[in-house]
């Protein structure tokens, strides 16, 4: 079940978009979101549907697996084009009993629904060409301005990189004390809501025991290699643009021109719905 | 009569079966034990040994083949696996990270509660199962995190011990204990053997530990068993168990090395004692 | 100049209750003296709760003493202004192999000590295939420390603290959560390290067959010094041993049964090769 999730996921090919600095992809990313919700007529999602085409077939990632991460958010899809099918009132298009159908909520429905697969498709070609040390390093390196005003980025950056290290870690820890437990004779399946709460607690304090000496022990590691906090810090694999990060910005902005000027003027031009 | 109390007819697990990360964890076991008997688990890390040892209790499923507990096919629809997983007692590795409880006591009736007994009962299986691991009374109302981790070890092992099973299974008891805790924990465990007739599967990398208390092992090389005999005949093929990454107690290697020498004597002692007669015998003559 | 010197050193853990009052102190040291030259080979052994792992944890400046001394290259543990200098030329490697690993990529936890310390991009590179290179795992580079096996970690921790170019390595029980491969491997890289790269290497241990080609031993109980000397030296008393809650390896073991019964046998024998020799002696 946790395996059919693509979201999130790194898909190691060689592609363009895998040798980007991960600070254009996640400023492109941002400027995609941002350009989904500029307009209100097809044409924007003819530019829009172009762009995100042309982005998937550079990534070289199979288009059936990112297809798959859609499967993750479907309930959410479906949530959110029903209210809106049913819920936005205007003219009247059908009407089914209570249930009635506009003209401005089937507008919206199909709209909220693409911009929703949009969105997804967009983040996730991120995390499929991007790795997680990758994100994290271009975060660092993106907020850094943010560190004048006291925000700590180079310690949410190693809190983010630790995370990814001992997730994996902890989930085959919580295997593992699951099964020690189960050997005694708990009972993690069945009973009511309750009964399930309770049975968790043979299974989560050992976990939250573990994580801590993890924890207790990681630290006094690092300091002993002299970790000290972001100062002073050299980098093995510093960020630094290359000639293909400046092409990537200029294709960026000229779509996201592109879509303001569509934005713009998509009023006066013959509707399409 | 002999008394076969688990059987493994040509049992097989495959890990992620159907992907390209399809995995072979064992291959085609056969195995038969006997109640009462105690037995050694050896083999290099990933050779199958956890993956066996958790086929015989029924935590994780065979991919093909059956398994008999006192002559039931566990994977009978009728088959109550809880009832298997109390009656196999699995100690795991490191068990003490699995202590949850506010005190000792509380902890270790963890398990009898979960078999549904009464409260008498709970707290006498409990109590006998604290003796038996050689915890004092003083230390009941304790809270397991602040015992040392020797006597955590064995607050863990009677977490099983207390649900009163027929085979206790223990993964690498041992692992990161000092030397004396190692015999603590060994002498136990071999005593309670011997008192209570409990059929006892001791997996472990320590070919000296293996020597001194079990009667027959098993070998595990890339998820095979290739060797099941009598614990002396298996140190005899030494250099078998070395192309496998293992290797025989010291003692075998040292008599080997005075045959080779020209003495006259059997190699196959394995332990310090048996070693020191036989070299006893065997020097007197030249004396 | 000795690499590390420790003066009557003892430290207390001291428990508190909630409102800050004493509930209990726990002498864990008690009155440790210990020398280590460059270059040298010395291993602490001692039973769970000896004081070795209290006492390891001084040379790194991760515990500072409640009495006594200890200097590190001449420096003083106990000034806050040495700390990052005493943890650069004296790393430490700990048990869990899993718990000291901080990165996603092996080459890249190995770099990050010289991250920490500054040492520009280049060189971090140099250092990190020199280490890996020279603890055998550079052909792990650009994976994942989650496959790997505990011994291989373990030896990428000590790759870590290479990169650092630390004059002395102190190892706190590293094989005690290794298989007997993992172990091997683990201690003969180690012995590597300390012959061609001249390490000073402290490695303490309850594993009595890691310590026979030692420079020194010292074996703690209850917070003290209670044995020191060659292995020989220290192998040849079994009974005291044992009363430690130690033991030696079977070799040693039944030379010193053999020498009880009567049979003339030197005191501490380490190798199956002493003993056949000795056996044969006798045989004449």
């Amino acid at each position: 079940m946790i395996r059919d999730i693509t979201i999130g996921q790194y898909y190691p090919v060689d592609s363009i978009l895998h040798h980007l600095d991960p600070r254009v992809k996640l400023n492109g990313t941002l400027l995609f979101i941002i350009s989904i919700f500029l307009f209100d007529t097809f044409y924007g999602y003819i530019a829009v549907t172009l762009f995100l085409l042309s982005i998937i077939k550079m990534s070289k990632v199979p288009f059936k697996f990112i297809v798959k991460g859609l499967k993750a958010i479907i309930i959410i899809l479906l949530f959110t084009v029903f209210f809106n099918l049913f819920l936005t009132r205007g003219d009247i298009l059908v009407q089914v009993g209570f249930l009635k159908i506009s003209k401005q909520g089937l507008h919206s429905a199909l709209f909220m629904g693409l911009r929703l697969i949009f969105l997804i498709l967009g983040s996730s070609l991120m995390t499929f060409t991007t790795t997680p040390n990758q994100l994290t390093d271009g975060l660092e390196k993106l907020l850094w301005p943010l560190s004048y005003i006291k925000v700590p980025v180079h310690e949410i950056a190693m809190m983010m990189s630790i995370a990814l290290r001992f997730i994996p870690i902890l989930l085959e820890e919580t295997d593992k004390i699951m099964k020690a437990q189960m050997a005694r004779g708990a009972d993690f399946e069945s009973g009511g809501i309750i009964k399930r709460a309770k049975g968790l607690i043979p299974l989560l304090v050992p976990l939250f025991v573990s994580a801590f000496r993890r924890a207790n022990d990681l630290a006094m590691a690092m300091e002993a290699r002299c970790y000290r906090g972001g100062k002073g810090r050299t980098k093995m694999k510093p960020l630094h643009y290359k000639g293909r990060d400046g092409l990537a910005y200029v294709f960026l902005l000229v779509y996201f021109a592109l879509v303001i000027v569509i934005s713009i003027f998509e009023n006066r031009l013959p509707t399409l719905l | 009569m002999i008394f076969l109390q688990i059987v493994f007819d040509n049992v097989s697990h495959v890990y992620s079966s159907g992907t390209t990360f399809e995995q072979h964890a064992i291959r085609n076991i056969n195995l038969k034990i006997e109640q009462g008997e105690f037995i050694g688990l050896i083999g290099h890390t990933g050779s199958g040994k956890s993956t066996l040892i958790q086929h015989m209790n029924g935590l994780i499923k065979a991919s093909s083949g059956n398994i008999y507990f006192n002559g039931e096919n566990i994977n009978d629809k009728n088959f109550v696996m809880r009832n298997l997983r109390s009656k196999v007692g699995l100690v795991f590795q490191y068990p003490e990270h699995q202590l949850f409880e506010t005190t000792v006591f509380k902890d270790v009736s963890f398990g009898p509660k979960n078999l549904g007994l009464d409260k008498l009962e709970v707290d006498i299986r409990t109590y006998e199962a604290l003796k038996m691991v050689g915890i004092g009374e003083d230390l009941f109302d304790a809270s397991p995190f602040e015992l040392s981790g020797g006597q955590k070890r064995r607050v863990a092992i009677a977490g099983i011990l207390a649900m009163r099973p027929e085979v206790l299974i223990l993964d690498e008891p041992t692992a990161g204990l000092d030397p004396l805790g190692r015999d603590e924990i060994l002498n136990q465990v071999s005593k309670l053997q011997k008192e209570t007739g409990v059929t006892v599967v001791l997996v472990t990398h320590s070919m000296e530990d293996v020597a001194r208390y079990v009667d027959r092992i098993l070998v595990m090389n890339q998820g095979r068993l290739v060797i099941d005999q009598e614990t002396r005949k298996v140190f005899a093929r030494y250099k078998e168990l070395e192309e496998i990454h293992l290797a025989a107690p010291q003692v075998t290697y040292i008599m080997n090395a005075l045959r080779d020498k020209g003495f006259s004597l059997k190699t196959d002692a394995t332990t310090v004692e048996e070693a020191r007669d036989e070299i006893l015998k065997c020097i007197k003559r030249y004396m | 100049m000795d690499m590390v010197k420790i003066k009557d050193l003892a430290f207390e853990y001291i428990r508190r209750d909630e409102e800050g009052n004493v509930e209990s102190i726990n002498r864990a040291i008690d009155g440790v003296n210990l020398d280590v030259k460059k270059g040298d080979f010395i291993a602490v052994l001692g039973a769970n709760g000896s004081g070795k792992s209290t006492l390891a944890k001084h040379i790194n400046a991760i515990l500072y003493p409640t009495e006594g001394t200890v200097w590190v290259s001449g420096l003083k543990t106990s000034d806050e202004e040495n700390i990052w200098e005493i943890r650069e030329s004296a790393g430490m490697v700990f048990q869990n192999p899993d718990n000291q690993i901080i990165a996603t990529v092996v080459e890249e936890d190995v770099g990050f000590g010289p991250e920490n310390l500054g040492v520009p991009t280049e060189e971090i590179w140099q250092r990190v295939e020199d280490s890996l290179r020279a603890v055998d795992m550079l052909e792990y580079r650009s994976h994942s420390p989650n496959k790997l096996s505990g011994g291989q970690k373990q030896r990428i921790a000590i790759a870590g603290i290479m990169a650092m170019k630390p004059q002395c390595i102190v190892l706190d029980e590293p094989t005690a959560m290794l298989d007997p491969d993992g172990r091997k491997d683990v201690i003969s890289t180690v012995h590597k390290l300390n012959q061609q790269d001249n390490i000073t290497v402290i490695l303490i241990t309850h594993h009595m067959d890691e310590v026979i080609d030692a420079d020194k031993v010292f074996v703690m109980e209850k917070g003290q010094v209670v044995m020191e000397g060659t292995p020989r030296e220290i192998f040849s008393k079994v009974d005291e041993l044992k009363r430690y809650r130690l033991d030696v390896p079977q070799v040693t073991e039944l030379a010193y049964e053999l020498r009880k019964k009567g049979l003339d046998i030197p005191e501490g024998i380490l190798s199956v090769e002493e003993l056949v020799q000795a056996l044969d002696k006798i045989r004449g």
